[in-house]
């Protein structure tokens, strides 16, 4: 099942609605990856809260996809990780190292907004 | 053929007489009630069994289990007798009845019972005998369900009362918008280390903290699975999108960790709470200040 990407401002969101096979992992991360640079995004959320299950290979293209992303020159929040899997990732060593997480899309939003206000300054003429 | 049934007879004759042995038995016992009754609560009187319970009490307590002893012999059905053990013990235990009191009103009556027996077949041993071979077996059962019945009814107990401190053991507080506390005092087992990242991850998401403050003042030890089990709520807390704190490590658990080599370098640590609490608000952009002060600049 493909996951819709969002474009909202400089932002784009990717809701995971349902659980994604490896493939389709692979696809979002691919696409999201193309689109920041398409897009000119400042920020990437990723939102998980309908996730009842988190494994190895998700929780890994996730990071990944977060690294990817700042190289490309953007932010990645994940947002909504259920309590139950965030300690099941824990106990699994999955701990998404180096990456952004928030409670929700809202906070998400904040989040980037504070990370990604100066270039936006900048960018305005002065 | 002809041996088993003569022996087959014999057993359906012990049958029949075991349970006219009873039934002579059980109306001796009634007949005998009233002054049976009272040498009973007397010899628990004169034991110093039940001290917590009057008199009366005792009385009117006794003649229900003389009762029930009785019909429990009778029909040989123990269901009844079970119920009012368990209900006997539900209200006796919060009065700190014990354990050896209550065997030792069912003994005593076994004693009283067996006397009385004594007393009216002496002149017939071989009646005698058999009229105790069936009342033992019977009464040791009796014995046994009322004492089974005492102890389950405290285990029901204890149970609960586990289930409430550790209910109470582990309260996730909210001090500001967004900030929350986490008192832990006392040893924290597996159990207990569970459950409170539990409550911690769930009060998270339902209060949506930003920062919590884990504090382990009254924390007194903590091995390596707890030191690791903290760990990981810091981590899952941040999955979440919550910065955790930890405050109020003491000396030696501070070395315990050290020397176990825990990895606390994901922890943010902060002498006491009230540093802790201070930090907090640092990260939300709180700013407490005097109220003369703020007059002063206003």
């Amino acid at each position: 099942m493909a996951v819709p990407i969002l474009k909202q401002g400089q932002y784009l969101i990717a809701t995971i609605q349902s659980a994604l096979s490896d493939v389709d992992l692979t696809h979002l991360q691919d696409a999201l990856v193309g689109q920041v640079g398409k897009l000119r995004s400042r920020g990437v959320i990723v939102d998980v809260t309908a996730l009842d299950v988190m494994d190895s290979y998700a929780s890994r293209t996730l990071r990944d996809l977060a690294h990817m992303i700042r190289l490309r020159g953007a932010e990645t929040v994940i947002v909504g990780i259920q309590p139950e899997v965030a300690f099941s990732m824990v106990q699994l060593g999955l701990t998404l190292e180096g990456v952004s997480t928030a409670l929700d899309l809202e906070e998400a939003l904040l989040h980037l907004g504070q990370k990604t206000k100066r270039p936006q300054q900048r960018d305005k003429p002065s | 053929m002809a041996d088993l049934e003569s022996s087959f007879n014999q057993l359906t004759e012990m049958g029949e007489s075991i349970s006219t042995l009873l039934r002579e038995l059980v109306a001796h016992l009634r007949e005998s009630r009233t002054q049976l009754r009272q040498e009973w609560a007397r010899r628990i009187t004169e034991a110093k069994l039940l001290t917590a319970m009057s008199a009366d009490e005792v009385f009117n307590e006794a003649t229900a289990v003389y009762d029930q002893y009785v019909e429990a012999l009778e029909t040989g059905t123990f269901e009844a007798l079970q119920t009012y053990a368990r209900n006997l013990s539900e209200r006796i235990i919060p009065r700190g009845v014990e354990i050896h009191e209550v065997v030792g009103i069912v003994l005593l009556l076994r004693d009283v019972l067996a006397r009385s027996l004594f007393a009216k077949f002496q002149g017939d041993f071989g009646k005698l005998n058999r009229i105790l071979d069936a009342y033992e077996p019977a009464a040791n059962r009796i014995a046994n369900t009322v004492a089974v019945g005492f102890v389950q009814e405290r285990e029901r107990i204890i149970r609960e009362q586990q289930e409430a401190i550790r209910e109470l053991s582990t309260p996730v507080l909210q001090v500001r918008e967004r900030l929350l506390i986490l008192p832990i005092i006392g040893v924290i087992d597996p159990h207990r280390a569970r459950q409170l990242t539990e409550q911690l991850l769930r009060g998270i998401r339902t209060n949506r903290a930003k920062v919590v403050v884990i504090d382990i003042t009254g924390v007194a030890a903590m091995d390596s699975n707890i030191a690791n089990h903290i760990v990981q709520t810091v981590e899952a807390s941040r999955l979440l999108g919550a910065t955790v704190i930890v405050t109020g490590l003491s000396p030696e658990i501070a070395q315990t960790l050290v020397n176990i080599g825990v990895d606390l370098g994901k922890m943010t640590t902060v002498g006491d709470l009230q540093g802790g609490i201070e930090e907090a608000e640092r990260l939300l952009g709180y700013k407490v200040v005097p109220t003369e002060e703020q007059t002063q600049q206003a």
